[in-house]
Order: structure tokens, then sequence, then C-alpha cells
């Protein structure tokens, strides 16, 4: 309870500009972290690099349930065929057995499920198979960055449109910087890639513009008259949308992470591994990295590239003066309180 | 029902005296109406259950790709492939399994098939789909068990029609591995061919095709009870085809062993190849070799229904069992009950009474998805696959967050000092402009995955989209409807305890503030 209240008025608080976090003043130091990140993430990236999933790779994944079965009589059952390569035998849960070798040709996958059914007394048709061509990983690479690229540049164009292209332009730095250090992560711990992954991986991107725009919008609202008013430069007034929108950002990504965490719960916990896990931990990864960069990234560069138009650093002159050494101590709000009708 | 406890009447009464845009008591009450009509309508046409994918409930699927011959690129067209699946639909129905499905997705060489057959029929569907089916008469050259053996075949004294690269393809074939076999290769009719028996034992140089899989004109499966044959394929020749088959029998019938036999060559493979005794002029012909029946039935279907006009290879092969169907539904259903539970109580937490509205709409999108499924199911044959479930899930965030922005919008208009009746109706026009923005960037991903996606993440696009599309709705018609109605209430008005309006809960130090210009 008195925990809710004081988050609950801290968000007034934010809301006044009573209390602020410099999002956009300390972006220097953001950005450092930014970097940082970037740096690990390629070092992952191009000395680890990614570990694929037989979707990319080329290979079958046969399970078995049985009672008999374990990870060393699969592995003698299997290996007595001529023609395995690249054989990792995995127990799964207390009856499952999975054993992945690399691709297979339609005669030998026949081959393999015949030995393994006789073995263990099964029929054929409960060894669950997944079994994936060579070039297929190709296929569907291709099509994932054509997909990558058409959002990229039709998501910038209606970002221009209904904002502006600066904005557009803040919004595809923070987007790529969620695509590099997610990327990065999963190189850095080694999580597997499949095509579920790539699924996740495109609705963060939504995902993490959709919190962007939010913040954006209210960024729009607040430095509409600016120049007329000329009683925040555009950094500040951004840095106050930020705030404003900051309750909501939380809030947003706790009720976004809440289903995700159960599916990932859910996903790694009861079924070991496939889709639903697949999808939940790239999400939930990328969802807490698209936060970050939704408030520290997106608006500090928006405010950087507007800073240096012009009419912005006319404006910035002006406040400046005008405000004085007042301006130094006194924060933001002070000048938002005279719009609230209080103390009558 | 209970939208009739709301206090209407007052609801009215303001509506008179100072005109607001829609009645929202009219708005939900005709939502309502939607809805239970949508409820109606799926009962009434027999959509009571959702369709569920091959991964829910157990079954195969197979991706084929066009494979790509060399100097034959040209040949990968829309048309060939949907030429080929007509080809494989049939021969899929041939073999009778219900609810199997034959579609084609993309588009010129991207153009993949996709092949899903429920239940426990995999295997044979699987060799049934994949198989070209393209079938040749050749004569014999040269038989031998030998594997690999460079000694084989003289280049001095190559028979007629047989080319030094042949010759070195043949002695260097061994077909003893089932790669090396080479199953599935489209062969030149034109050309002498190397090529191994089905079971690897034997390997062949065989002579320029003569008779073609064009030349057939039905096929059938015949248990020979008489003899031992068993179960063979009979093969009925079109008219040209019986003039041809009876021409190359005439020519070989005298000549030495091997050259005396006739081997009939099905995608690389040699099924048989049988002694020619005498010349065979009834236009019909005899594939044997020791199959079951059922590999007999699907053999004289395959050829039946006529080759296809491209080689394809598996992409990607599936086969789930009803078990693990099962497993992956009930672990599904669990994270969306648990996902779902844990936002109703985080919204009635942190909201309070307005929570009910977040639970309100959650349920309300909820029921929407789950009726659209089915009506959709009925209507465009859609199926819930587990990315689909993982797309209803995640949307969760995204309807919760709609309601977010507004709640959060309608508190900053509090602390305005705007009244709570009037702060309903700004709040909205601002949160408004943003849920529509949010949500047409979620449409853009759900589409653009729609269109590039390769199989399950398809699932997973079109939930999505539905769910943006489903958002908007709740949203308008239910959400901010019921936030006006709620505004009117007095307990919301002057911001009572729980009502996730005190003004401690919108961080305002003096009580009263917030109904002040009421």
């Amino acid at each position: 309870m008195s925990e809710k209240k004081n988050q609950s008025s801290f968000g007034g608080r934010l809301y006044r500009g009573e209390v602020s976090i410099d999002f956009v003043g300390r972006r220097k130091q953001w950005y450092l972290v930014s970097l940082a990140l970037f740096i690990i993430s390629s070092g992952a990236f191009f000395f680890q690099g990614m570990k694929l999933g037989i979707e990319f790779s080329g290979g079958t994944v046969l399970t078995v349930t049985s009672g008999q079965a374990d990870a060393s009589n699969a592995r003698e059952t299997v290996s007595q065929l001529p023609f395995i390569e690249g054989l990792i035998v995995q127990e799964l849960g207390t009856d499952k057995v999975q054993i992945r070798t690399d691709s297979l040709e339609p005669g030998e996958l026949t081959e393999i499920q015949d030995v393994l059914a006789s073995r263990y007394a099964i029929d054929v048709e409960s060894i669950d198979v997944q079994s994936i061509g060579p070039s297929w990983g190709e296929e569907i690479t291709r099509k994932g960055i054509t997909g990558l690229v058409a959002f990229f540049i039709i998501v910038m164009i209606y970002l221009a449109m209904t904002f502006e292209p600066k904005m557009a332009f803040a919004a595809f730095i923070a987007l790529f910087h969620d695509v590099f250090i997610t990327v990065g992560i999963y190189a850095l711990i080694g999580f597997e890639v499949t095509p579920a992954t790539l699924i996740g991986f495109l609705t963060i991107l939504a995902y993490s513009l959709y919190d962007t725009v939010v913040v954006f919008d209210k960024v729009r609202e607040n430095t509409k008259n600016i120049t007329q008013v000329a009683r925040q430069t555009y950094s500040q007034a951004a840095n106050l949308a930020v705030n404003q929108t900051l309750i909501r950002s939380i809030n947003t990504s706790i009720v976004a992470l809440l289903p995700i965490a159960s599916l990932l719960f859910v996903g790694a916990g009861l079924l070991g591994a496939g889709t639903l896990k697949d999808v939940a931990l790239v999400l939930f990864t990328g969802m807490i990295i698209g936060t970050f960069s939704s408030l520290f990234i997106a608006t500090p560069v928006l405010a950087g590239l507007k800073e240096r138009e012009p009419a912005m650093i006319a404006l910035a002159k002006r406040v400046n003066s005008r405000g004085g050494n007042e301006q130094e101590n006194a924060p933001v709000s002070q000048r938002q309180q005279p719009k609230r009708k209080k103390n009558r | 029902m209970s939208f009739e406890r709301v206090p209407y009447g007052s609801a009215r009464n303001q509506a008179n005296q100072q005109p607001v845009p829609s009645n929202p008591v009219r708005t939900l009450v005709i939502l309502f109406i939607v809805l239970l009509t949508m409820g109606g309508v799926a009962v009434f046409t027999g959509a009571t259950s959702v369709n569920l994918g091959l991964d829910l409930r157990g079954g195969t699927s197979v991706t084929l790709q066009p494979k790509v011959q060399p100097g034959q690129e040209g040949t990968i067209t829309t048309e060939s492939i949907d030429q080929a699946v007509n080809i494989i639909r049939q021969r899929v129905d041939g073999v009778g399994v219900a609810e199997s499905e034959v579609a084609a997705q993309g588009t010129g060489t991207n153009r993949q098939i996709v092949i899903s057959v429920p239940g426990e029929n995999g295997r044979r569907i699987i060799d049934l789909v994949g198989q070209t089916a393209e079938l040749r008469f050749r004569q014999v050259l040269i038989e031998t068990s030998d594997s690999a053996d460079s000694q084989l075949l003289d280049d001095s004294a190559l028979p007629a029609g047989v080319t030094p690269e042949v010759a070195e393809q043949f002695r260097n074939l061994d077909c003893t591995t089932v790669a090396e076999r080479g199953a599935g290769a489209l062969d030149d009719p034109n050309q002498a061919v190397a090529v191994c028996d089905r079971e690897g034992f034997l390997k062949y140089l065989l002579a320029p095709a003569r008779v073609l899989g064009t030349d057939v004109s039905g096929a059938q499966a015949v248990f020979d009870a008489t003899t031992t044959l068993g179960w063979y394929v009979s093969l009925d020749f079109s008219s040209e085809g019986g003039r041809k088959f009876a021409q190359v029998t005439s020519e070989v019938v005298n000549l030495p062993s091997p050259q005396n036999q006739l081997a009939i060559v099905l995608d690389g493979l040699v099924v048989s190849a049988p002694r020619i005794n005498e010349t065979i002029s009834g236009g019909q012909a005899q594939i044997t070799g020791n199959f079951t029946q059922l590999e007999a039935q699907d053999l004289a279907s395959v050829l039946k229904y006529g080759s296809l006009p491209l080689a394809f290879e598996r992409g990607e092969v599936q086969q789930i069992s009803p078990t693990l169907g099962a497993e992956q539904l009930d672990a599904g259903l669990l994270a969306g009950v648990i996902g779902l539970f844990l936002v109703l109580v985080y919204s009635l937490f942190y909201y309070r009474a307005l929570g009910v509205v977040a639970a309100g709409s959650l349920i309300v999108a909820a029921y929407v998805l789950i009726v659209s499924f089915m009506l959709l199911g009925e209507w465009v044959g859609y199926t819930l696959t587990l990315a689909g479930i993982a797309g209803a899930i995640v949307s969760i965030g995204v309807t919760a967050d709609s309601f977010i922005v507004y709640f959060e919008r309608l508190r900053d208009e509090l602390r305005e000092g705007r009244s709570l009746k009037t702060a309903v109706e700004t709040a909205w026009i601002r949160a408004r402009r943003t849920v529509i923005v949010s949500d047409v960037v979620s449409m853009i991903a759900a589409v653009l995955l729609y269109i590039f996606a390769v199989g399950g993440v398809r699932g997973f696009a079109f939930t999505l989209g539905i769910s943006t599309l489903i958002d908007l709705l709740v949203i308008f018609f239910f959400s901010k409807p019921l936030v006006v109605v709620l505004s009117r209430m007095k307990y919301f008005q002057e911001g009572r305890k729980f009502s996730g309006l005190t003004p401690k809960n919108l961080g305002l130090k003096n009580v009263g503030e917030v109904s002040a210009n009421v």
C-alpha cells in the first residue's frame, strides 16, 4: 500500500517536473553506456558468433518419448547407422530423448526412425521429427532480412509523415540500437537462434517503436509552440516529456513483460524447448532493451538533432538569457507550476 | 445484463444539457449487441471450436522448395508450381486422409508448397508428396553389383550414346550410401545415365529413355494371388505410348543379357529391370518389385496423376505426435491464462477501481479474439498454431498499453486541474492519437511479418494483426465509453478511496483539488 502511494505521487511529481531525471542533458552518459554495450555486442558477434538452430544450419531433430530411452542407449542405437554425422543426444525431462544430427537424406530419415522405433518398441509415428534441408536456412534468412529492411523503410516513412523526419531518424537509431544489442546478447550468452526468435525479434522492433512513438507524441505536444513561449529550450521540453511519460513507460513495460514472463516460464519450464520459449526469451531480452532505448536513446538523439537547428539555437539563447542565474538552480518544474490552479 | 445497472438516467440528462459527441451508454449497448451477435453467428454456423494447427494436435507438415536444375532455371514459375500443387493434392486426396491441406506460398522462385496432414499418416505422406514421379523406360546397357570400381567400362569401347562423362559417373557411382544414390534427381531423357536401384544393391548404365511417364494413361495396384508376384502396379499406355513400348520391346528382345532388360526408372532410381521375353504390344505393362499393398497403391496413385513439372526438395519436415501436440496446446493456454491473470491483478492493483475498466477491456478483447478465431476458422480456414497463441499472449500487452496511455493521460489532465468530466474528454483526444499511431506501427509490423514470413511465423503475424484491430475496437467502443460512464459517478468524481483517482494517487497535496472545478 505505502509503496504504491509513493509510486503514484512520484508520478505526480514527475508530471509537474518537481522530480526529474535528466534523460536529455546527461545524454553523453547514456551514449557511453550504449557504446560499451555496442562494443561488447560486436565483440561477441564477431568472435563468438551466433548459435544457429537447425532451421538455419540444416539438420534433423528426432524426439523419442519412451520410459526406456536415455541419452546413452539412444546414442548407441543411432551411432550404428553409418551416415550419422554431428550427433548430439540430450535428455528432455524424464521420458524424452532428443537426437540431433546433420541434414539427412529422405531415405536416411526413414532408416533412423525405424531403428529408434524398433529399439524402444514404439510406434514410428510417435517420434517427433523436425528435418530441415540445407538450403532452407538461406531462404528464411533472406526473407527475414527482406522483412526487416522493409519494416525499417515503411515505418520510417510513416513516422516522418506523422511526426517529422528527425523523429523518424531518432527512432531509427533507437531501433538499430535494439537490434544490435539483442543480437549481441544472443551471441554472448549463446542462446539459440530459431525462426521463432526472428518472430520475437520483429515483434520487439514493433514494440520498441511503439514505446518511442508514445514518448515522441508527448515531445511533439510539449514543443508545439516552444519558440513563441520561449520558456524552455527544446532539450528541456523533450526531457519533461520523457519524465511525464515515464510512469506510462514503466507500466507498459511491466504489463507487457508479465505475459511474456509467463510464456517464458511455461515455455522453458514445462515444455523445455520450442517456439514458446524462443519467442518469449527474445521478447523478454529485447523489451528491456527497447524500453531503455526509448527513454535513454531516442529522445536524447532527437534533442541533439533539434538543438542544431538555427531556430532552436536562437531559442536556447533567449531562454538562457531570460532565465539568467535563476535558470541554473531552479528545475524546469517551477516554470510549469502556474499552469495549475492551486492554493485558492 | 450488467450494462443496465449503470446510471444511464443521469447520463441522459447530462447529454441533453451539454452536447457530448456520442452517447457512451448507447455505444456500450451497441457494442454488447454486436458482441452477442458475433457469438450467436458463431453458434449458428456451427463454428463453436477453434481449428487447431498440426503443432497443437499432432500431424505432419512438409514444405517443398523447387529444386533448381542446371540449365532449367527458367522453369520455376508460379504456374508450374501451381500445377505441382494440383498434382500433389490429387495424390494426397487419393490416399484418402481427411482434412489434409496442400497450399502454395510466396511468388516466383520463392514459391513453396506446404502440405499439412493431421494424424498419424506422416511417413506415407512425406514419401508420397516429395516424389517427382518422373517415370522412364530405359534399355539396360550394363548391370553390376560392384560399387565404385575404376576398372569398369573402357573409354575406348563405349556403347552407342554413352559419353565419356557418363562413363566416368558410372565408374564413380557408389550405390551403398543413401546420399550417393541421388534419389529425386531429374535426368535428361535423351541422354544415357548411370543410376542405382532403390535398395542400393545394383548399379546400371542405361540407354536414353524410349518411353516416358507422359505416355502412361492410367495405373492401378493389383494383387496377384496365383503367382508369387504379390502386389504390383499395372500400367495402361496411351495409344502412342503403347506403340513406342511395343517398338522398344521388340528391339531388345533378342539382344544378349543384360541388354534385353528394360529398366523402369522412377525419379532417378531403378524400380525394377525385367528381362523382356517377348514383344509387348497390348498397351499395358507391369511394374513389379516386392511391393507391400500400400507401396503399390501409392506408386499407382503417383503414376496415375502424372509427374510433377518440377523437382522439389524438402525444405522442412515436421512430424508432431498427438501427445506433443496436446502438451504444446496445454502449455500455450496455461501461459495465456497466467499472463492474462497477472496483467489483471496488476491493473487492479495500480489503477484500483479504474482497473475494472482495464480488466473488462482485456476480457472483452479476449472474447472477441476467440470468437474471431472460431469464425475465421469456419470462413477462411484459419488454424490456430502455437506461434498464433504466442502472438495472442504478446497482444495482451498491446491491449493493456492502450488503456494505460489513456489512464495516464487522464491523470495528467486531472493534475492540470481539470474536472474529471472534462479530463475524460480532453485526455481521450490526446490518448486516441497516440493509440492510433502506435497501433498503426504494430499493424505495419504484423502485415510485413505476414508477407515475408515462412510457415509458423505467419500464424503469429496474423494473430498479432487481428489483436491490434481488436485493440482499437475495444479502446474506442468499450474502454472509453465505460470511463465516461464511470466519470459521471460521484465515487470517481470525488476521487474517493480506491477509485484510483484519489489526490494521493495523483500526487496532489490538497484533498478536494480534483473536484474543485466540477
